[in-house]
C-alpha cells in the first residue's frame, strides 16, 4: 500500500517538477528515476502498467513540449533501447559477441537515405525520387529485411568461429560496412561517402503532430513491438535453442538444435531490430554519414547490453537508458556547467577555473565512460544490473 | 596504363612495405606473446602502443623546450625517446593485467575480452585527458629533428630518409633481442614453459604470476618502442590512432599463426607488404576507381579469409580455439 502510494507520489511529484523547472538536468533524471521505481516497485500490475502508459504516452510529450532537447533526448533513447534489445539477442542469448553491430543500424539507414532523398537519381538517373513519404513506412519492412538479409551475409562465413575469434571478425565486417559507405562515392556514386545524403524525406506526420513528438511516438511503438517480439523469441523454442547454444555448443548439437540455422536466425533477428531503427534514424536525421556508424558505436550498445545484464530484457532497456542519459544529458550538463562556472570566475581551492584548457570538455569522454561501465561491470557485477536468470545461475556456476 | 611507372615506383613501395612491416610485426609480438601464455586477445593493446608514443613526443617535447634537442647527438636523443616508451608501455600493460585480467581468469572466455575492449576505450580517453589538462592539445606533433630527415637519392626516383634506416635498423635489433630473451635465457624458458602448460609450469617451480606478468611487460614496452618508432616515422599522432594499426597488427599475428613468435614477424613484414602494394598499386590498375582507402579493407578481409579459411596461420601454431 505505501508502495502504490509511494509510486503514485513520485511520478507526480518528478513530472510536476519537471514542468517547474524545465532546464534542470537533475529534475529529468529524477523523472526518470520514477520510472524505474514504479518498474520495480511491488504495486498491482494494473496500476505499474498504467502509471508507465501514463508518463510515457502522456507526461513526456507535455515535457517535450516545455523543453524540445528532453523529446529528442527520449526519442534518442528509444533508438538505442531498440539497438540493445536487438545486441542482445545475439550477444546475450545466442552468446555470439558481435562487435560490429552498428553495421546493420547503418544498412538501415543507408536503405532509406538513399531512396527517401534525390541522391537515387544519380544512381538510377532520371528524376523519380525521391519516393514520397507514405514510403516510409515501406521501408521500415525494407530495411528490417535487407539488415535481416546482411545478417545472415555475415553469419553464413563465420558460422565456424567462436569466441574471441568471432568478435574480431565482426569488427572487422563493421569496419568494412563503414570504409565502404565512406568510399563508395566512385565508380559509382552508391552512398555520397564522406559528404553523406541529404535531404532525406519524412513521412507525413499524422494529426498535425510536431516531427519532435512524431518520432518520440514512432520509436515508442517500434520499442514497444521489440520488447513484445524479444519477449515471446526468449520463451520459444528458438529462445531456449539460442540458449543452449550459449551454454555448450556441442550438447546443444547433441540434443539436435541445429546449430547453423539457429545461429543464422540469431544474426538475422538481432540485425533486423537494427534495421529498422536505422530507417527511423535516417528520417529523423535528414541528413546522414558515416560518422554516425563507428566502432565506437558498436562499443556503446554493447556497453548497454552489459549494464543491464546480457541476455535480459529489462536489463537491455535499462542499460539503454542509462547509458545515453549518461552521454547526452550527464556529460554534457557537467561540461554545460563547468563553463558557466568558467564564466562566473569560480576558484576552487585557490585555482581559477578559468584557467581550465579548452580542449577539456568533459562532453567529449563517452569512449571513458564506455570504458569504466565494461571493466567495472566484468569485475563486479558480470551478470549486470537486472540479470536475466538462466544468465545468473551460469555465471554463479563458474 | 603506363608500365614503366608501375616499375619505377617498385622500389620505393616495397621500402614503405618494409617499414610498416617491421612496425606491424613490433605490434604483432605483443598480441601474440600474451595470446601464447593466456589464449586471450589482449584489446588494449594498441593503446599500450600508442601511449608510447606519447610518452616519446613528450620527452622529445621536453628536451625541446630545454633546447637539448638539437645539443644532444640524434642517437642519444632517439634513445632516451625510446627507452622512456618503452618503460611506459611495459608498466601500462603489467598494471593493465594486474586490475582487469587477472581477477578474471578464471571467468568464462568472453569476460576477460569485454574487459579488454572497456580498458581500450578507458585509455583512450585518458591519453586524452592527461594530455588535455597538460597540453591542452591531444592531437600532438613529433619535433622535427633535421638529421633524421637528411635524405640519400639512390637513384633519381628513389630515396631514403635517416629515420627510415632508423625504423627497420631498430625494429631489427628489438626483433632480435626479443629471439635471445625467449631463446635462450631461463626467463624465457619458463616463459615458453607457461605457454605450452601453465600447471605444469607451476609444478616445475615456475612462478607462473610472475611470468605473465614480465610477458605483459615485455610485449607491452615492444608496443611502446613500435609507438616511438610510428611517431618518428609519420609524425602525427592521436590518442585514437593506435587502433587502426592495433588491429593491423592483430591480422599480422593471427596471419603469421597467432601465438607464435617468428610468426607475428613473418606475418607482420608480409601484411606491411601487402598494404603498401595494394595503397599504391589498387588506384594505378583501376584507373583510380578504388583508391588507397580501401587498404583498410583489404587487411580486414585478409584477417576475415585467414580466420575462415586457414586458423592455423601461415607457420602452422596449432591455434586452440575456445568457446
Amino acid at each position: 500500500m505505501t508502495q502504490m502510494a509511494l509510486a503514485v507520489g513520485l511520478v507526480a511529484a518528478s513530472a510536476f517538477a519537471v514542468a517547474t523547472f524545465p532546464r534542470s538536468v537533475l529534475v529529468f533524471l529524477f523523472f526518470q528515476g520514477s520510472l524505474l521505481f514504479v518498474y520495480r516497485a511491488r504495486i498491482p500490475e494494473w496500476l505499474r502498467w498504467s502509471l508507465l502508459a501514463l508518463a510515457l504516452l502522456v507526461l513526456m510529450p507535455v515535457i517535450g513540449y516545455y523543453n524540445r532537447y528532453y523529446l529528442e533526448v527520449a526519442t534518442q533513447v528509444g533508438i538505442f533501447v531498440a539497438l540493445a534489445l536487438g545486441l542482445n539477442i545475439v550477444v546475450g542469448l545466442a552468446g555470439l559477441l558481435d562487435l560490429g553491430y552498428v553495421a546493420f543500424y547503418a544498412v538501415g539507414a543507408y536503405s532509406w537515405a538513399i531512396f527517401g532523398s534525390p541522391h537515387a537519381n544519380i544512381i538510377f538517373g532520371g528524376d523519380s525520387f525521391p519516393l514520397a513519404g507514405w514510403w516510409f513506412y515501406v521501408f521500415l519492412f525494407v530495411g528490417l529485411g535487407v539488415a535481416a538479409l546482411t545478417g545472415i551475409l555475415l553469419g553464413l562465413p563465420v558460422l565456424r568461429l567462436h569466441g574471441d575469434y568471432l568478435a574480431i571478425v565482426t569488427l572487422g565486417f563493421g569496419e568494412v560496412i563503414r570504409v565502404l559507405a565512406n568510399n563508395l562515392d566512385k565508380p559509382i556514386n552508391l552512398t555520397n561517402g564522406p559528404k553523406g545524403i541529404t535531404p532525406i524525406s519524412r513521412p507525413p506526420a499524422p494529426f498535425g503532430l510536431p516531427y519532435g513528438e512524431y518520432f518520440y511516438f514512432l520509436a515508442l511503438i517500434i520499442v514497444v513491438a521489440i520488447v513484445i517480439v524479444s519477449r515471446r523469441l526468449e520463451d520459444s523454442h528458438i529462445g531456449r535453442a539460442w540458449e543452449a547454444i550459449r551454454e555448450d555448443e556441442l550438447a546443444a548439437r547433441a540434443m539436435g538444435v541445429p546449430l547453423v540455422r539457429m545461429k543464422l536466425m540469431a544474426f538475422a533477428c538481432g540485425a533486423s531490430f537494427a534495421g529498422v531503427m536505422g530507417v527511423l534514424f535516417s528520417a529523423k536525421q535528414v541528413f546522414i554519414n558515416p560518422e554516425s556508424f563507428t566502432f565506437l558505436e558498436s562499443i556503446g550498445v554493447l556497453a548497454m547490453v552489459i549494464l543491464g545484464g546480457m541476455g535480459s530484457i529489462p536489463g537491455a532497456v535499462l542499460g539503454a537508458t542509462v547509458v545515453t542519459v549518461l552521454n547526452l544529458q550527464v556529460l554534457k550538463g557537467f561540461s554545460l556547467w563547468l563553463n558557466e562556472l568558467k564564466n562566473a570566475g569560480v576558484t576552487v581551492l585557490g585555482y581559477s577555473l578559468a584557467d581550465l584548457p579548452t580542449q577539456f570538455e568533459p562532453a567529449k569522454y563517452e569512449r571513458m565512460v564506455f570504458g569504466i561501465i565494461l571493466v567495472l561491470m566484468m569485475i563486479f557485477r558480470p551478470q549486470g544490473i537486472f540479470p536475466a536468470r538462466r544468465r545468473q545461475r551460469e555465471l554463479a556456476h563458474h | 596504363m603506363d608500365f614503366e611507372l608501375l616499375i619505377g615506383i617498385f622500389p620505393q613501395v616495397l621500402l614503405d612495405g618494409l617499414i610498416l612491416g617491421f612496425m606491424y610485426a613490433l605490434i604483432a609480438l605483443g598480441y601474440t606473446m600474451v595470446y601464447g601464455v593466456l589464449e586471450f586477445i589482449n584489446f588494449a593493446h594498441s593503446e599500450i602502443f600508442i601511449a608510447g608514443a606519447f610518452v616519446g613526443v613528450e620527452i622529445l617535447l621536453g628536451l625541446k623546450s630545454v633546447g637539448l634537442l638539437d645539443g644532444l647527438p640524434w642517437p642519444v636523443v632517439l634513445l632516451l625517446a625510446l627507452l622512456g616508451g618503452m618503460a611506459a608501455s611495459g608498466l601500462i600493460a603489467v598494471s593493465v593485467e594486474r586490475i582487469a585480467y587477472r581477477p578474471l581468469r578464471q571467468a568464462p572466455r568472453l569476460i576477460p575480452l569485454i574487459s579488454a575492449i572497456g580498458i581500450s576505450f578507458f585509455l583512450q580517453d585518458l591519453i586524452r585527458l592527461v594530455e588535455s589538462l597538460w597540453r591542452n592539445a591531444f592531437n600532438l606533433v613529433y619535433p622535427t629533428m633535421d638529421s633524421l630527415n637528411l635524405r640519400f637519392e639512390l637513384t633519381e626516383t628513389i630515396d631514403v630518409s635517416v629515420k627510415s634506416l632508423v625504423v627497420i635498423v631498430g625494429a631489427l635489433l628489438m626483433l632480435w633481442a626479443l629471439h635471445l630473451i625467449v631463446n635462450r635465457t631461463k626467463v624465457g624458458t619458463a616463459i615458453r614453459a607457461v605457454a605450452e602448460d601453465q600447471a605444469a609450469a607451476s609444478l616445475m617451480g615456475i612462478d607462473v604470476n610472475r611470468i605473465i606478468s614480465l610477458t605483459f611487460l615485455i610485449g607491452g614496452a615492444m608496443g611502446g618502442a613500435a609507438g616511438v618508432l610510428f611517431g618518428v616515422q609519420y609524425g602525427l599522432i592521436n590518442p585514437y590512432s593506435g587502433f587502426i594499426p592495433g588491429l593491423k597488427a592483430f591480422t599480422a599475428a593471427v596471419l603469421g599463426g597467432i601465438g607464435n613468435i617468428p610468426g607475428a614477424m613473418v606475418g607482420g613484414l608480409v601484411l606491411g607488404l601487402l598494404e603498401a602494394f595494394a595503397a599504391s598499386y589498387l588506384s594505378l590498375l583501376t584507373g583510380g576507381a578504388f583508391g588507397a582507402e580501401y587498404k583498410d579493407i583489404f587487411a580486414f578481409s585478409l584477417l576475415i579469409l585467414i580466420l575462415i579459411f586457414r586458423p592455423k596461420g601461415l607457420l602452422g601454431e596449432v591455434v586452440r580455439e575456445r568457446a
